[in-house]
């Protein structure tokens, strides 16, 4: 061998060794990278065990039936969330009623009806800045509009409107995109028929977009169970000892009933605050799974 | 349209099982008389804690009780919208104004006495007591005051940190008032919360903490505070129901109220009420932590109810 | 009779074509409630704080440093809130947009099939759980283990409140992100891998890039709602205003003293009762800026596949 290609080799040598360290370094920052990702969705993961394990362990031994029958009392042995929860199933249902319908008329409108004008890219961007707005300012809204000018005071049905207005955002974007997914082809050949726009709206887009309009809708009714800032400008911190039996009764609702028992100087009363949310988590649960039973049922028969 | 009968089915179903529900643990709220209440947010307890034992005697009786603090209440008793309003003050010239305005007459009850406490952490060796101008000294707004030492120079020369109730209590405009000298003027500088408990926490885990909060939670933490005599001329007083009840605690002592409507009381049930509610002050003050008054007081209150011609 | 058909038959379509009319205003209308929303909303935040401006100078409010509306000695300088809630906010950024980019990076790029089908569940039940009980959580969990390791902490603090808000705005930034990087489509990624990539290449440098409006989107929506959160630092930050970066302190947002004046014992009508509008509108106005901001970010990088 002369001495050029002994060099050639050498150089070679030396490329290849710094080509295989880059390429350990490469692998090296790959699992670094792994590893941190991990350790974000096991942090996640834990944060949930701790809030649950916590609620569970502080709330766990205040929950029996005594708690979900009595009243709210100054005594911790005695208190318990039946008028929180009945108001808060008032609220919820009534909130439903007015929302849903309103929200899914908004968005068949955007997504069906409407032209594409000024006026209707205003009302998209309005409605998307108003998901945006923190809940206390709906809560303000509510007082000053339903309670005070209204004269409705405060009664579920402010309640109900008030959180209808803070929900209805999410529930017309989610509509949106459900009543997109409902392929156009669909859509042209009941036209094609001779179908009117709202005969295909009726018939053709709304059954098929249903599932998702409805998961979208009990989401946000979920979140508007759990809402207490709203409520509390609303409803106020009150001692209610009845539950409501109309639409213009007071009423209180469970976020507020534990917000209430977090601040009480006794320190039992956290237990009761804990015990109060793991009745709102159960109920948040059954919501949610009902919403996902709806969405399998459908999805299993339509497509 | 298979899925439009499906949805009709479940819309229906729901609908049965929440009318169902509902009623299975509602038979008929169909509420009797409503006797609403509103105001401080430091009577409250007292009055929840009536209202609590009302019900079990009277349960078509609904006593609502609001929190929306001694002046909001006020200006809904004034024009007739409360039958009783909660108050931590008596109530003002303008407020008189105002139900005059609005031909609404009441009548005014002593029900309690809350006494203000002033503590210090459990491992302060060095305080024996303030004096009223000491602890003027120490809250108002422009105050220099930021050791121990600027107090009293003997003490030692560590920074005090300052807890208080929040700025909207009741608590705070009392405190103010007695002991600055107008309500609201403080410095601005302590740590404030609306809850006592927390205040509590802080000022037990901190060496050179001092605050002040109502003396029914002092007396429910005891053990991990200590208390502060206040001399307010003559000589340090130490708080307790008794030195409270009979005003030798000053001048952190004040009187609780109730208002009532004259025009409510000529129903039944709000009658019932009041005279229920001083029947059983005495008592339920005291499980409330707040001092009650003499017991002649509440036997006055009583005869008052009787009506006038 | 072929008369009366084709009248009946033209009467029909007249009825339809009314009914149709009917139906498209109703629907119309629905729609045009989210503007009158939004003309409320305005409308009464502007005509009690424009109440407020007429006492108090706009140039005081927005540059003074004092909030002690409730004291004899009343400042309203908004720059103390304005404060807490950014501290709290940066506080709860700092924590969600690591944590959650990089979970979505693991669903989306690591994770095989079924444990993504099981992990995304949990983060919707994390995205659902009330406000209220993220503030006891850290009220009773978070504070008592902060002050093990920083004795000073008072049990009021930003720290807690931040790092929980963090926490409940994780599977925000996680979903959408991940979303978005699911829709980067599988043939950029085999290309780079083609070329010799490895994995954490491609995830940073190919998918992330690809999915950057999304991802963008998911931390816009994230900091409105930190601003925005009402709960968690009502129960856990504290309501001593105060312009501090010191994390360990008790400082006030603007929603917390809007809540805290809700609830409290401010006649109405006054001054201090209009403090809740004119900061209340500003609140308004911050998140509608963070969201317009948002939305041109959305517009400017969204890429359709």
């Amino acid at each position: 061998m002369d001495c050029k290609t002994l060099l050639e080799k050498i150089l070679k040598l030396a490329k290849n060794r710094q080509a295989k360290r880059r390429d350990i370094w490469r692998k090296i920052k790959g699992d670094i990278i792994l590893v941190l990702c991990l350790t974000g969705i096991i942090i996640t993961l834990a944060s949930l065990a701790a809030i649950l394990f916590d609620a569970l362990q502080e709330g766990l031994p205040w929950l029996d039936i005594q708690f979900l029958t009595s009243f709210a009392s100054r005594r911790p042995e005695q208190a318990g969330i039946f008028v929180a929860f009945f108001g808060s199933i008032w609220v919820v249902a009534l909130t439903a009623f007015i929302s849903f319908p309103l929200g899914v008329g908004a968005a068949l409108y955007l997504e069906e009806y409407a032209p594409q004008n000024h006026l209707t890219s205003f009302i998209r961007l309005n409605i998307s800045n108003l998901a945006g707005v923190p809940s206390i300012v709906y809560g303000i809204l509510g007082l000053a509009l339903f309670v005070d000018a209204l004269s409705f005071g405060r009664s579920v049905l402010s309640g109900a409107l008030t959180l209808s207005l803070l929900i209805l955002p999410v529930i017309i974007i989610v509509s949106q995109e459900a009543i997109r997914s409902v392929p156009r082809a669909d859509r042209e050949g009941a036209y094609a028929l001779g179908a009117t726009r709202w005969q295909v709206t009726r018939d053709i887009v709304v059954p098929q977009a249903f599932p998702g309009m409805l998961t979208g809708a009990i989401l946000a009714l979920s979140r508007a169970i759990g809402e207490a800032a709203p409520m509390i400008a609303i409803a106020a911190l009150v001692y209610i000892p009845f539950t409501p039996s109309g639409p213009l009764d007071r009423f209180t609702v469970l976020p507020i009933q534990i917000f209430n028992w977090v601040n009480q100087p006794q320190s039992e009363f956290r237990g009761l605050a804990a015990a109060g949310i793991l009745v709102l988590l159960a109920v948040l649960l059954s919501i949610n799974s009902l919403a996902i039973f709806i969405r399998n049922r459908y999805q299993k028969r339509g497509r | 349209m298979d899925k439009k009968s499906t949805l009709k089915n479940i819309t229906i179903i729901t609908i049965i099982v929440i009318v169902v529900v509902y009623f299975y643990f509602n038979p008929g709220t169909q509420h009797g008389e409503i006797i609403e209440i509103d105001g401080s947010s430091t009577v409250y307890p007292i009055t929840q804690a009536v209202a609590e034992e009302f019900q079990k005697i009277y349960p078509e009786v609904y006593p609502v009780v609001g929190v929306s603090g001694t002046a909001g209440g006020f200006k809904r008793f004034t024009t007739g919208d409360t039958d009783i309003n909660d108050a931590s003050r008596s109530i003002k010239d303008s407020e008189i104004q105002a139900s005059a305005n609005n031909g609404i007459e009441y009548l005014e009850f002593e029900i309690a006495l809350d006494g203000l406490a002033v503590v210090v952490n459990v491992d302060n060796t060095w305080l024996d007591y303030l004096s009223g101008e000491e602890l003027k000294k120490i809250w108002e707004p422009e105050s220099s005051i930021n050791k121990w030492n600027d107090i009293r120079p003997e003490w030692p020369d560590k920074p005090i940190r300052l807890y208080g109730p929040g700025t909207d209590s009741g608590t705070f405009d009392y405190f103010t008032e007695v002991i600055v000298g107008e309500s609201g003027e403080s410095r601005p500088d302590y740590t404030a919360s609306e809850d006592d408990n927390v205040l509590i926490q802080g000022i037990a885990g901190d060496k050179n903490s001092l605050g002040y909060f109502g003396y029914a939670y002092y007396a429910e933490n005891s053990e991990i505070l200590k208390i502060v005599p206040i001399n307010a001329g003559s000589g340090p007083v130490t708080p307790s129901d008794q030195t409270i009840n009979s005003g030798e605690y000053t001048p952190l002592s004040r009187p609780l109220f109730i208002y009532v409507n004259r025009a409510s009381l000529e129903r039944i049930e709000v009658e019932n009420f009041v005279r229920f509610y001083m029947k059983n002050a005495e008592q339920l003050v005291s499980e409330v932590g707040y001092t009650p008054l003499p017991t002649y007081i509440y036997e006055q209150n009583i005869l008052a109810l009787n009506p006038e011609p | 009779m072929a008369g009366e058909n084709i009248k009946n038959i033209a009467i029909k379509r007249k009825k339809r074509r009314i009914g149709e009319w009917i139906i498209e205003k109703l629907l119309f209308g629905t729609a045009v409630i989210s503007v009158f929303t939004t003309l409320a909303i305005l409308g009464v935040l502007l005509f009690e704080a424009v109440g407020f401006f007429g006492e108090v100078s706009i140039i005081d409010f927005f540059t003074g440093t004092q909030w002690t509306p409730l004291f004899k000695d009343q400042q309203f300088g908004i720059l103390p809130l304005i404060g807490g809630t950014l501290l709290v906010t940066a506080i709860a950024i700092g924590v969600a947009i690591p944590i959650g980019l990089g979970s979505a990076v693991f669903l989306s790029e690591y994770a095989p099939n079924r444990i993504r089908k099981t992990i995304k569940p949990i983060l919707e039940i994390l995205a659902g759980i009330p406000t209220v009980v993220y503030g006891y959580f850290a009220l009773t969990f978070v504070s008592p283990i902060l002050q093990t390791i920083f004795p000073e902490l008072i049990v009021f603090n930003a720290l807690s409140a931040g790092l929980v808000m963090g926490i409940m705005i994780i599977p925000m930034v996680a979903s959408l992100s991940e979303d978005a990087m699911m829709a980067v489509p599988q043939s950029f990624r085999d290309g780079a891998y083609a070329l010799g990539a490895r994995k954490h290449e491609v995830s940073l440098g190919i998918v992330i890039p690809s999915a950057l409006s999304g991802i963008i989107a998911s931390f816009v929506l994230a900091i409105s709602r930190a601003v925005g959160e009402t709960m968690i630092v009502s129960i856990a930050a504290g309501s001593t205003p105060r312009l501090t970066l010191n994390p360990l302190e008790s400082i006030q947002t603007m929603t917390g003293y809007i809540s805290q004046i809700s609830l409290g014992e401010v006649p109405f009508g006054s001054l201090e009762y209009k403090t809740i509008f004119s900061v209340g509108l500003t609140l308004f106005l911050m998140t509608l800026v963070i969201n317009i901001i948002g939305q041109w970010i959305a517009k400017r990088f969204w890429r359709r596949y």
